[in-house]
């Protein structure tokens, strides 16, 4: 199957600053593919180059099996969801989304019934003669989202969407996004620096880190098997465990990451050889379903997230911490 | 995790200190009473307004309803239209449409000029560039207005570097054949209406610059990148979003240049042909001939124009977008 966007070997670097850095990645057609990265890491740079507004400064790019270098963005039918959604201030909600087949030649007529059921589609019903400055974040979200799907794109790129929304709103939107994806069957890529939204609504999953990938798959891999030590890290949060430590448990001279619900907390101290880990419990933190507790262990700071509910130590207590051999994941070399 | 923190031990302050005395206590009412201090600001310039510029405008409308008394040019105070009758003569008819006429081709022409550059200098020019932009624009304004336009008449006299040059590339003819135009041409350029439209051009290209390129500085970099998104050519772009997002500050400029030129008598004075324009004609009118109604009914005309202008530029949307 042709990918509906394919890099190879594609880097895009400003001065000094390599910001993609020589990256392959093929995105699947009717695929919700999210890229997660920190803030730098270039994510956003590969959504601004499969939209055409950044030119790769090597390699290719490929959108359903065409090369897209140097061909400028109004000749691409891929479309974005800005992150402040660049609604324009200047037309109405029904031209703004009209806008796309308005410069197509679309008649009047045509292109406003077409902006109506795009605005229905996303919700806004009616909304149509209203200005940008007059709606709400979420509803101008909506708009941005219905300017971009009247135009049928073949791939839909979302820049950090939801990053201005507040919590309820965003989870809404969330569900919303991932069933509008699933009826329509457009890929969407979909950038985002926040774990939690990528792993859940995304097929697959990109987690960036300098330029580069750090590890695709799907986010129950990319959660439970962190490829290196950046992805357990950034990805919900894993202790990431030195060699020295994982060869107590597993034999193997690597480095390790161990989910913080995976480890027990027993009360009291004492621990011998190998049936526990001796810890002092520095820190507790009331998540509301969970606690998440911070403990020391001979240096090793280690997180634990035990139910609600459960019976704490007190702060600066021993405790003896244990857990299930198969939950200690194995990471590759370096990074 | 516990932390050992202390803050650096220095005698701790009183929890309410008490005012530092006659500074100390106006500072407390100013931030008790807001209105008073925002008063105080605003007095001064209110006052200039309201009484030197509102005041004077008034004793001005006043003026020209009153009339002069032909026979012994003593001015008759009473109230009349007889004076804006005479404005309708042909003479002065001729002096209004032909300062209203380059007033507009002036803005126009800044207009065209002035939007690439202010183009460049929003989007493109960054630090040491942006800063000589500013400093290019601004440049001539600290120069005497005077002192331009005499260059000006030197550049564009017969004898200029223009004419010179334009002999030089073999373009003589081309400038021959202007000048043997009517309306625009003449004996030479300073002696032209061409000539006056190109010192008034020079002379307020920078008010129009500036607005310009402060509208376009506000138009988000991201609404050009979604035109494009959506399939807009950048000529599409520019037509449907740079266009009307910039056209506040054209309007703002054009403001400048329009009214600028309809109220300049200087340079149609030093540069151009011996028919009047409006300044001239209210500067004449109250000095030589004495007749201050029909000099004030003159003036009259531009404010009426630019309510004209600015009402006709709001009905077609120009300040939506501010």
């Amino acid at each position: 199957m042709t990918p509906a966007v394919s890099f190879q070997g594609v880097s895009r670097h400003f001065g000094a600053v390599k910001a993609v850095d020589a990256l392959s990645l093929d995105i699947q057609p009717g695929e919700f593919f999210a890229m997660l990265g920190p803030s730098g890491s270039g994510k956003t740079t590969c959504l601004r180059l499969i939209a055409g507004f950044e030119q790769p400064t090597a390699g290719s790019i490929s959108i359903f099996g065409e090369r897209a270098e140097g061909v400028p963005p109004y000749r691409r039918n891929v479309n974005t969801v800005f992150q402040d959604y660049a609604l324009f201030p200047h037309l109405n909600v029904l031209d703004n989304v009209a806008y796309g087949l308005m410069v197509r030649g679309v008649g009047k007529a045509e292109r406003h019934k077409a902006a109506e059921e795009a605005l229905a589609l996303v919700r806004l019903p009616g909304y149509g003669a209203r200005r940008p400055g007059q709606l709400s974040g979420g509803q101008r979200q909506r708009v941005a989202l219905a300017r971009a799907l009247v135009n049928q794109p073949k791939v839909l790129l979302l820049d950090e969407p939801l990053g201005a929304l507040d919590l309820k709103l965003r989870e809404d939107m969330q569900e919303e996004l991932k069933s509008l994806q699933k009826a329509l069957g457009i890929t969407f890529v979909f950038v985002t620096h926040d774990q939690g939204e990528a792993l859940s609504m995304a097929d697959r999953v990109a987690v960036f880190n300098e330029g580069r990938i750090a590890q695709v798959g799907a986010p129950q891999d990319i959660y439970q098997k962190p490829a290196t030590r950046f992805v357990a890290d950034f990805v919900g949060s894993s202790n990431v465990l030195p060699p020295d430590f994982v060869q107590r448990w597993s034999g193997q001279k690597r480095w390790g990451s161990l989910r913080p619900e995976a480890i027990r907390v027993n009360l009291g101290g004492g621990a011998k050889g190998n049936e526990g880990v001796a810890a002092r419990l520095v820190a507790t933190n009331y998540l509301g379903a969970t606690t998440r507790l911070a403990l020391d262990a001979d240096g090793l700071r280690l997180h634990a997230t035990v139910p609600a509910g459960s019976a704490l130590p007190r702060e600066g207590e021993q405790v003896t911490l244990s857990f299930n051999r198969e939950s200690l994941h194995l990471m590759e070399e370096g990074a | 995790m516990s932390v050992q923190a202390t803050l650096p031990t220095r005698q701790a302050p009183a929890v309410l200190p008490s005012s530092g005395g006659m500074r100390g206590a106006l500072s407390d009412l100013f931030w008790r009473r807001p209105r008073v201090l925002l008063l105080l600001m605003l007095a001064p310039p209110l006052l200039w307004l309201g009484i030197v510029y509102i005041g004077s405008l008034i004793a001005l409308l006043l003026q020209s309803f009153f009339s002069i008394d032909e026979f012994s040019g003593l001015i008759n105070r009473q109230f009349t239209l007889k004076t804006y009758g005479d404005l309708l003569q042909a003479a002065n008819l001729d002096i209004i449409l032909r300062t209203v006429t380059m007033a507009a081709l002036v803005t126009l022409a800044s207009a065209a000029i002035a939007f690439p550059i202010a183009y460049y200098a929003a989007r493109y020019a960054r630090g040491r560039w942006k800063a000589l932009f500013y400093l290019a624009v601004m440049l001539p304004l600290w120069s005497s207005y005077l002192v331009k336009v005499y260059a000006w008449k030197l550049i564009l006299a017969k004898e200029g570097i223009l004419t010179w040059l334009l002999a030089k590339v073999h373009l003589g003819w081309l400038l021959d054949g202007w000048l043997a135009l009517p309306y625009v041409g003449g004996s030479s350029l300073s002696v032209s209406a061409t000539g006056t439209f190109i010192a008034f051009v020079y002379v307020w290209l920078p008010f129009m610059i500036l607005p310009v390129q402060a509208s376009l500085e506000r138009v988000p970099t991201n609404l050009i990148e979604a035109s494009s998104d959506l399939g807009a050519s950048p000529g599409q772009t520019f037509r449907n979003v740079l266009f009307p997002l910039a056209l506040p500050g054209i309007v703002a400029g054009s403001i400048f240049t329009f009214s600028l030129t309809l109220g300049d008598y200087i340079i149609p004075q030093i540069i151009g042909t011996s028919r009047l324009f409006i300044g001239q004609a209210v500067y004449a009118q109250q000095g030589t001939a004495g007749n201050i109604p029909l000099a004030a009914a003159f003036a009259v005309v531009p404010i009426v124009i630019m309510g004209f202008y600015l009402s006709g530029a709001k009905k077609l949307g120009a300040f939506d977008a501010l």
